[in-house]
């Protein structure tokens, strides 16, 4: 990893995956204190009303490191990535720009109101304010996935004689359908993450016999919801994602399957190390056929491996590629599992007993971001060699006059401003956390200690 | 149509900085204004509800200039990326300082936040200020379509221009004080007491620190861009842009003596909008100046397609009417003047 196009890209990944870590627990977020907010608004009990406002705290926290180290991203489509920009800015830069047009200011008007506004707007004001914070923070990711789905998968454009891709098709590129497939898969992601943070906030209520109303409360609505999220995460939503890459992008689903060769009654492998020299999976673990029923429904169907294609269209990066793949569907996987055995324990009323579980649930919060991440790295590795899929490789789009070393250098202060963003967040977060549902108790215990500190 | 895009574009850059000017000028005179801990909870305030969606131009801005004018967007942000970059990170320190500072109440913590709030929005209002410097000082694009800048290179106006000469540092500065006369107007309008005296005296210095720098500047400009006297000779009628800008900065002095806050704050708008439009009306219908003007991108020649103009039109109008929706109702509820003990979790 040296040459300028390694580092612009390693400096695109970087900063979106660090990105993406905040959006997915905030768009998450956004749909599950409208469900606080909607109980609360109809039962009248203050607890929701108290609940609701904690999450929105953690809301806050997130959305402005989401805030702050999303506008990077915009911005690194013209600085570090020139020339896909210079051909493709007349159709992505609508997407892009929808997104600030339509979401970003929907949300950061309705989120200001939402935070502080409470007493002045009413119950009813309120809550139409998270809704409208929920609307513009999903709508942002329609947009986002959109433009990530034109790039997958281009549709309703043109290319000029001078290079320049247009737009040709306005409505084929807003409901391109492999964004809509995209989309319900990823927003089922950020409802997974939402809901086993807001479930393991819960589990750790419950296991330290502290607020114990709000513990079962998170507890319900992070296991309901979630168990509702991890099936639709594999089917339909996942599903229908894997017939497109398989249609699509079938070079693609063979580096992700670790499929060297082609053949009919294709195995899936469960485990397994490729080994791209020699051409095989090292150590594997097969399903027989599998992978040909899962893909076309028929046990002896042929489902093509890498040695169908030119090595020059394979993705640059099969084993990361391959081992992303595995992750998230080896977590989504336990996932179901997880919020299953829940569900089943609280529908019987006995998860808040069972402390292995709780155990389990609370330790699990990191995972659905985990998940979230092989997620997106699957796509876009798998989306390699090309930029554009079968349009613009990615080894012709970066800037030609920004060298690697301004490249390093932008990235280095990049990775050392987001590791002092993650120790703040950590702490803020505990520190929320810590505080509990209920501040003002809390602060009543230590408003002495304050009142000198002042 | 891409004249129409040029139009629409400038205006939302000149609406960001009327409406982002004001809190990066309130926090470059954060500290000469607020002294006591409840005095700078009263600067934050009187931003709190309103930054963020007031740098959503600039995102906004960004976009639109993205998909109108593709080329421009790539020549240029590769061009400045290292200050680019730089602006990038001080947004990063400026937003978290303003959201985080009042998570905890703290002699440490809040102080800490205040200084880096202070010198990222100081620091921020000289890069955009520089930024529109190089802009209209041209830079040095080839046939190529592209060009880097370093940060500096001997600080002159030769061929090979760093983002820092001369030129660019005087727009620099000059943005500068105009900021921090804008944000001192803002937090005069309101708050009251010490803080609000203490703005319209940093209002009332800073005012002649603008007169002295727009004098030089435009002198200086016109030599620096021949294009834009080139088009005041054009079009006679573009001589209203200047004239407004210097009623602006005359209103500004005006209403400051007859106390007249909220007039003061507008004529300060009526003079960046004044500036803003002059430059924008004398670099037309250049996109991106360049050194060698035969390599200047051009509305024509950085222009997307027309479809993708046409129909961005649309849905640009729908959006840009129901933000303008919010911004009104957001404002308006916000009238009046920060109260002076109140809860910093309810502002």
């Amino acid at each position: 990893m040296g040459s300028a196009l390694d580092i612009h890209r390693f400096h695109f990944a970087f900063t979106v995956t660090y990105h993406y870590l905040f959006p997915q627990l905030t768009m998450g977020l956004a749909l599950l204190i409208v469900i606080l907010k909607s109980i609360a608004l109809r039962s009248g009990d203050e607890h929701y009303h108290r609940a609701a406002r904690f999450w929105a705290k953690i809301f806050g926290i997130n959305f402005a490191i989401g805030v702050v180290t999303g506008i990077p991203m915009e911005f690194q489509f013209g600085t570090n990535w020139a020339e896909f920009s210079r051909a493709a800015g007349g159709v992505i830069g609508q997407t892009l720009a929808m997104e600030g047009v339509f979401s970003f200011f929907l949300e950061s008007t309705f989120l200001g109101l939402f935070l502080f506004g409470e007493k002045r707007l009413g119950p009813i004001g309120h809550w139409i304010s998270a809704v409208l914070v929920f609307i513009g923070s999903w709508l942002s990711g329609y947009l986002i996935v959109a433009t990530d789905a034109w790039m997958q998968h281009p549709v309703g454009y043109r290319v000029l004689s001078n290079g320049e891709i247009a737009l040709s098709s306005f409505w084929g590129l807003v409901l391109n359908r492999w964004a809509l497939a995209q989309y319900a898969h990823n927003m089922i992601g950020a409802v997974q993450t939402g809901c086993f943070v807001m479930a393991a906030v819960g589990a750790f209520y419950i296991l330290s016999k502290r607020e114990l109303f709000y513990g079962k409360t998170f507890l319900r609505i992070g296991v309901y919801a979630g168990i509702i999220a991890a099936v639709l995460q594999l089917f339909p939503t996942g599903d229908i994602q894997g017939k497109l890459v398989a249609d699509h992008q079938p070079v693609t689903l063979a580096a992700m399957e670790g499929l060297f060769v082609s053949q009919e009654g294709a195995p899936l492998a469960i485990l397994g190390q490729p080994d791209v020299q020699k051409r095989r999976l090292d150590n594997p673990l097969e399903i027989p056929s599998m992978l040909s029923f899962l893909t076309y429904r028929e046990w002896k169907a042929h489902v093509p491996g890498l040695d169908s294609f030119p090595e020059s269209d394979w993705p640059d990066t099969i084993e990361l590629l391959y081992y992303s793949y595995h992750v998230m569907v080896g977590l989504g996987t336990l996932f179901i599992a997880i919020m299953g055995l829940a569900a089943i324990l609280l529908w019987r009323q006995k998860l808040f007993e069972t402390r292995w579980l709780l155990w389990i649930v609370m330790l699990s919060a990191p995972l659905p971001y985990i998940a979230n991440t092989a997620g997106w790295m699957t796509a876009e590795l798998g989306r390699q060699p090309w930029l554009i899929y079968g349009v613009m490789r990615t080894a012709h789009g970066f800037s030609p006059r920004v060298a690697a070393g301004n490249a390093w250098f932008t990235l280095i202060g990049f990775m050392g401003m987001y590791t002092l963003l993650s120790i703040l967040w950590l702490f803020l977060v505990y520190r929320e956390i810590e505080q509990g549902p209920e501040p003002e108790i809390a602060h009543a215990a230590d408003s002495s200690v304050v009142a000198k500190a002042d | 149509m891409e004249t129409l895009w040029f139009c629409l574009v400038a205006v939302m850059i000149a609406v960001y900085v009327l409406l982002d000017g004001f809190d990066l000028g309130a926090g470059a005179v954060h500290f000469l204004v607020a002294r006591t801990p409840e005095e700078r909870r009263q600067v934050i305030a009187s931003i709190g509800p309103v930054w963020d969606g007031n740098e959503v131009w600039l995102l906004a801005a960004g976009g639109t200039l993205y998909f109108a004018f593709p080329l421009l967007y790539a020549s240029g942000f590769s061009g400045f990326y290292l200050p680019l970059m730089m602006v990038l990170w001080l947004l990063i320190l400026r937003g978290t300082s303003i959201e985080f500072r009042n998570h905890i109440k703290s002699p440490i913590w809040t102080p800490f936040w205040d200084f880096l709030f202070s010198a990222s929005s100081f620091l921020l209002a000289i890069f955009f200020g520089a930024a529109l410097g190089n802009v209209v000082r041209g830079v040095p694009l080839d046939d190529s379509g592209y060009f880097f800048e370093p940060l500096w290179t001997n600080f002159q106006l030769g061929d090979h221009t760093g983002i820092l000469d001369w030129y660019t540092v005087l727009v620099g500065v000059t943005a500068l004080f105009a900021l921090m006369m804008h944000g001192a107007l803002w937090i005069q309008l309101k708050t009251h007491s010490a803080v609000r005296d203490r703005s319209a005296r940093v209002a009332a210095w800073t005012w002649w620190g603008v007169l002295i720098c727009s004098g030089l500047l435009t002198m200086v400009t016109f030599s620096v861009q021949p294009q834009i006297l080139a088009n005041f000779k054009t079009w006679p009628a573009g001589y209203i842009l200047p004239a407004i800008a210097i009623a602006g900065l005359a209103g500004v002095q005006f209403e400051l003596r007859r106390l007249n806050e909220r007039n003061a704050f507008l004529a300060s708008c009526t003079y960046l909008l004044g500036m803003l439009t002059s430059v924008v009306f004398g670099v037309y219908p250049m996109v991106l100046p360049a050194r060698n003007p035969a390599y200047a991108l051009t509305i024509a020649n950085a222009k997307a397609a027309n479809y993708g103009l046409e129909i961005g039109l649309i849905w640009w109008l729908i959006g840009m009417a129901l933000a303008a929706g919010y911004f009104i109702y957001v404002y308006r509820s916000f009238t009046g003047k920060i109260a002076a003990d109140t809860d910093p979790h309810s502002h």
